[in-house]
């Protein structure tokens, strides 16, 4: 599993695959790497976009290739899975709120649980930032607990405001922006994950640690 | 310095503000955006003496009309085969003029091209996120879209009279129907005769066709089975096939990533000409490995670099061309080896 595969792709980027399917420990791997290209001064490096079980190295076909880059990366292998001792930890308070979780009943239905059990079995688990995907803040948080776990919708319901917190299969997510999705909202969250700060515009990092903590609609 | 006011009287659909886009935030779900065409818009700043990555305007085949309220100020059209109308005056893209207090500016699709860029001699005055003024149209972020009726501030704006005239438009703006492709990353999970029928058979392109992609009609490709692979990076020119066989290419505001394997993936040269095309247009894709890719991606960038470079020099004013003429007129004439 620590021998990635490399792949070329078009003219300015590398494809680093370490396997197929999706783990936890596959996972930690390419946070591992990701952390330690971003340290490592590779000539031309534009950027690297870590996802779940592979990341993309783009470079600057102008000063270097793809047989260069691959050389460079592999240089830094093999790295150590991502440990959670090293993340930072972040806890996002959420409103359960009927009107912020139109998906509640839904979700409670299909995994045979209480309302109360479902939301209790969210805010007690803890979630890891696997990546960032599709949209500007979309962090996608590893974890939530398999009693809990129901497919994307058939179809995705339009217009979700920002702030909402929805699942899907093994993964939660906080929205930022207003967009369709297919996923099951569960609550809102006032956390800004962009956080408007241009040194920090993003809350977290892959590979931090998430908790929920619920708090009452007057506190929203 | 003074500045100049426009008035927006008539903005199309996917018409907003650009710059040379907000690269670097992939990591964070954010795709870098700009202009479609990065070409025709380094070619519309530098032809007005500003840098190529300077804010200015995303025209689509929407079209734009624009009054100009208060000031004067020079600007540029380059891309496509736009018409363009100044205070009456008709030509077409790849052009410079002064638009005056009171004038109107309209410009409108035409013989060929997607979109075009309205630049001006001055400091477009846009909100910027992450560091630019590019529009993300998924979110809105950046300088935004433009909406009939808003104003448009040009801070310092200039008039460029050492400027004004055609641009060359070169051929390597002009779209040809010819892209180039690295195959892959996940060509493994197609049955080898579609990766031989994605290359061999013309597309044509649809008219679902935004900053976010361009879906293409064409024989349907065939997946070794119906799978969704993990969610992973695009990029700017991913060629991802989703469950239906139909391929997409993602343009400027893609997503970052997505769970449908990519057949193939446009070389970067070849993204601007691709953008230009439009609806039933037939595109001819051709392979190429990844060293072959730079090498063309580099004497791309070389021929670019020269073309710019040359527009960058300013031209004679009217009055020194003129005095030129009369000189060349009663001096040199006959002098010439």
């Amino acid at each position: 599993m620590n021998a990635p595969q490399f792949k070329p792709v078009a003219d300015h980027a590398v494809l680093v695959e370490f396997a197929s399917e999706i783990s936890d420990d596959v996972n930690r791997l390419v946070i591992a790497l990701d952390h330690a290209i971003t340290m490592a001064q590779i000539k031309g490096l534009q950027e690297v976009v870590p996802a779940l079980v592979n990341l993309l190295v783009v470079f600057d076909p102008l000063e270097t290739d793809h047989v260069q880059v691959e050389k460079d990366v592999r240089s830094l292998l093999p790295v150590s899975p991502d440990s959670d001792a090293q993340a930072t930890h972040h806890t996002l308070d959420i409103c359960y709120d009927d009107d912020f979780s139109p998906d509640l009943v839904a979700v409670a239905k299909a995994c045979g649980m209480s309302e109360d059990a479902v939301i209790q079995a969210h805010s007690s688990a803890r979630y890891r930032v696997g990546m960032y995907g599709f949209a500007p803040g979309y962090a996608y948080l590893a974890g939530v607990p398999e009693a809990i776990q129901v497919p994307r919708k058939t179809a995705p319901v339009r217009d979700i405001p920002a702030g909402s917190v929805m699942i899907a299969g093994p993964q939660c997510l906080a929205t930022t922006i207003v967009m369709p999705t297919g996923w099951s909202i569960i609550g809102r969250t006032p956390a800004k994950i962009m956080t408007g700060n241009p040194d920090r515009p993003f809350l977290f990092d892959v590979g931090d640690t998430v908790s929920f903590n619920r708090i009452r609609r007057e506190a929203l | 310095m003074s500045s100049a006011l426009l008035r927006v009287i008539h903005a199309g659909p996917l018409v907003s503000i650009q710059d040379g886009g907000r690269g670097g935030h992939m990591r964070f779900g954010v795709s870098a955006s700009g202009p479609m065409d990065r070409t025709s818009f380094a070619i519309a700043n530098t032809a007005l003496g500003q840098p190529e990555d300077a804010t200015g305007l995303e025209v689509s085949l929407g079209g734009l009309v624009l009054e100009c309220k208060q000031g004067s100020v020079s600007f540029a059209v380059a891309g496509g085969g736009f018409s363009v109308d100044c205070a009456g005056a008709k030509t077409t893209a790849w052009t410079v003029q002064t638009l005056h207090e009171g004038e109107k500016l309209t410009i409108r699709g035409g013989a060929w091209g997607s979109w075009t860029y309205l630049t001006f001699a001055g400091d477009l005055k846009a909100s910027k996120w992450l560091g630019h003024t590019a529009t993300h149209s998924m979110s809105g972020f950046g300088g935004g879209a433009l909406r009939s009726g808003q104003d448009i501030e040009i801070e310092s704006a200039h008039i460029r009279d050492d400027r004004m005239g055609d641009i060359p438009c070169p051929a390597f703006a002009q779209p040809d129907g010819q892209v180039r492709v690295v195959v892959g990353p996940q060509d493994q999970h197609f049955a080898p005769s579609s990766v031989a029928t994605f290359l061999n058979t013309p597309y044509k392109l649809t008219d679902a066709f935004d900053r976010m992609g361009v879906r293409l009609n064409g024989p349907q490709l065939e997946l070794n089975e119906a799978l969704s692979i993990p969610s992973e990076p695009i990029l700017r020119g991913s060629v991802q096939v989703a469950g239906d066989g139909v391929p997409t290419v993602l343009l400027a505001d893609h997503q970052t990533t997505g769970g449908y394997p990519k057949i193939a993936t446009v070389i970067s040269c070849d993204l601007d000409r691709l953008s230009q095309m439009r609806a039933q247009d037939s595109v001819a894709f051709t392979a190429v490995s990844p060293e072959d890719a730079i090498s063309i991606v580099r004497a791309a960038a070389r021929q670019r670099r020269a073309y710019l470079d040359e527009l960058a020099k300013p031209r004679p004013s009217l009055n020194e061309r003129l005095l030129r003429e009369n000189l060349i007129g009663g001096v040199i004439s006959g002098a010439e080896d």
